[in-house]
């Protein structure tokens, strides 16, 4: 390939990336813009938050139950070595509290919510339901997007929380129960660490962020995909991908605004 | 599924998720168990801090008496100065003596508060007179080392 063309394929790419990111912000803006439906016929985000939020539950308090488990194991091992064994409980709280439990859980939602949001949204493009809804005067965006995008954002910092707790049960299982570390120590230095609006709080924010970034994408990816059957699973492919990579990327920066100098 | 059991299963949802943040505000987190009542505030000084900080708690014999308010470092006298707030409840002779311990080897770092004898109590925004620095593992070997090598020295004139 010559120096030229692939320096007008680099500019090509370059271009189409930053025309996808100023369409998909008046995307969001128009979502945010018409979410008044969402909230006036609420019936339209509960069901989205039961197919987002309730369905993937199991796969949320499995995965935060062995997550916590492993950190007890793993944990104990280090801790032992220093002759501090008692301080599995701030190790296993703080790590999911601040760390795992919100970014875990993101990445568990966007595979398997996020996912879904973009192929039920691809498909009704595909079916042409979502032109059929524009003939009959009913905005897309208000009816189908934007109850979706709520649902992501309520539902996130929630399963965040749950699988938050189920480490911390996981982690307690394993440290006290199996491996013998006195129950007392393992709950009061964990008291004594974690501090509520520190630790819990940042969690919680950083969890909805999370919740907002996947809905986002989502919905977004579905609304834009190729009304083909090759176009919504290479859409469901992206969500994936990109929430993936985006989830990671804003966990660096909210980390480093929300925990930095100490 | 009717309109009914998604409204019952999202409700259930709801009510485990904000279970699940009462669960790790309470049980795991400190919210109970922060803020001492209503303070005074007292003031010392430290040559070295070590890894002190802010809300870090202030002990007497084991108990949590107050909480470290605020450290800033004084261009006067190129000491720490460390604002304390003790509760209210509890009130401590002037010649009481303040020091930064460690909890276990490698816990937090917290002010320890030892009363003196004297019959006349500490006010609101006084100064903490008699005060430790916190033990810096570094000067303690170094100081060791040294000492050290001053024996070996006695040893060989002999």
């Amino acid at each position: 390939m010559k120096p030229l063309e692939l320096l007008r394929r680099l500019g090509a790419f370059v271009t189409d990336r930053l025309w996808r990111l100023g369409f998909a912000s008046r995307f969001l803006l128009m979502t945010v813009l018409y979410s008044g439906t969402a909230l006036r016929r609420l019936h339209l985000t509960i069901r989205e938050i039961y197919f987002s939020g309730v369905l993937s539950l199991i796969i949320i308090l499995v995965s935060g139950l062995f997550v916590g488990m492993v950190l007890g194991l793993q944990g104990y091992d280090t801790l032992q070595r220093y002759g501090s064994s008692e301080a599995l409980g701030v190790l296993v709280a703080l790590s999911l509290v601040r760390e795992l439990g919100p970014v875990v859980a993101a990445l568990l939602f966007a595979s398997r919510a996020g996912s879904a949001i973009t192929a039920e949204i691809g498909l009704m493009k595909a079916t042409e339901q979502l032109s059929a809804m524009e003939m009959m005067a009913v905005n897309p965006i208000a009816r189908v997007v934007a109850p979706r995008f709520w649902a992501g954002v309520v539902s996130m910092p929630l399963l965040a929380a749950l699988f938050s707790a189920m480490g911390i049960f996981g982690g307690y299982l394993v440290g006290v129960q199996l491996i013998g570390v006195d129950a007392g120590s393992f709950w009061s230095q964990m008291q004594a660490a974690v501090d509520f609006r520190q630790d819990i709080l940042n969690g919680v924010i950083k969890s909805v962020v999370f919740g907002a970034i996947i809905s986002w994408i989502a919905v977004f990816e579905g609304y834009d995909c190729e009304p083909t059957a090759e176009g919504v699973s290479g859409a469901t492919t992206r969500t994936v991908v990109t929430s993936s990579l985006a989830i990671l990327a804003a966990d660096f920066v909210l980390t480093a605004f929300m925990f930095r100098g100490e | 599924m009717n309109r009914a059991t998604i409204d019952l299963w999202v409700g259930i949802f709801v009510a485990l998720g904000l279970g699940a943040l009462l669960f790790l505000a309470l049980k795991a987190g400190n919210l109970t168990a922060t803020d001492v009542g209503e303070t005074y505030a007292l003031q010392a000084r430290f040559d070295n801090i070590g890894g002190l900080k802010v809300r870090a708690p202030v002990k007497s014999a084991g108990v949590v008496v107050g909480r470290v308010g605020e450290i800033r470092f004084d261009t006067e006298t190129y000491t720490a100065l460390v604002g304390l707030n003790i509760d209210k409840r509890y009130q401590f002779p002037r010649d009481t003596f303040a020091t930064i311990n460690t909890s276990g080897l490698l816990g937090e770092q917290y002010v320890g508060f030892e009363p003196g004898g004297d019959s006349e109590m500490l006010k609101p925004g006084e100064m903490v007179k008699k005060t430790q620095s916190a033990m810096v593992l570094e000067k303690l070997i170094s100081q060791f080392m040294f000492n050290k090598a001053q024996e070996d020295e006695g040893n060989n004139k002999k």
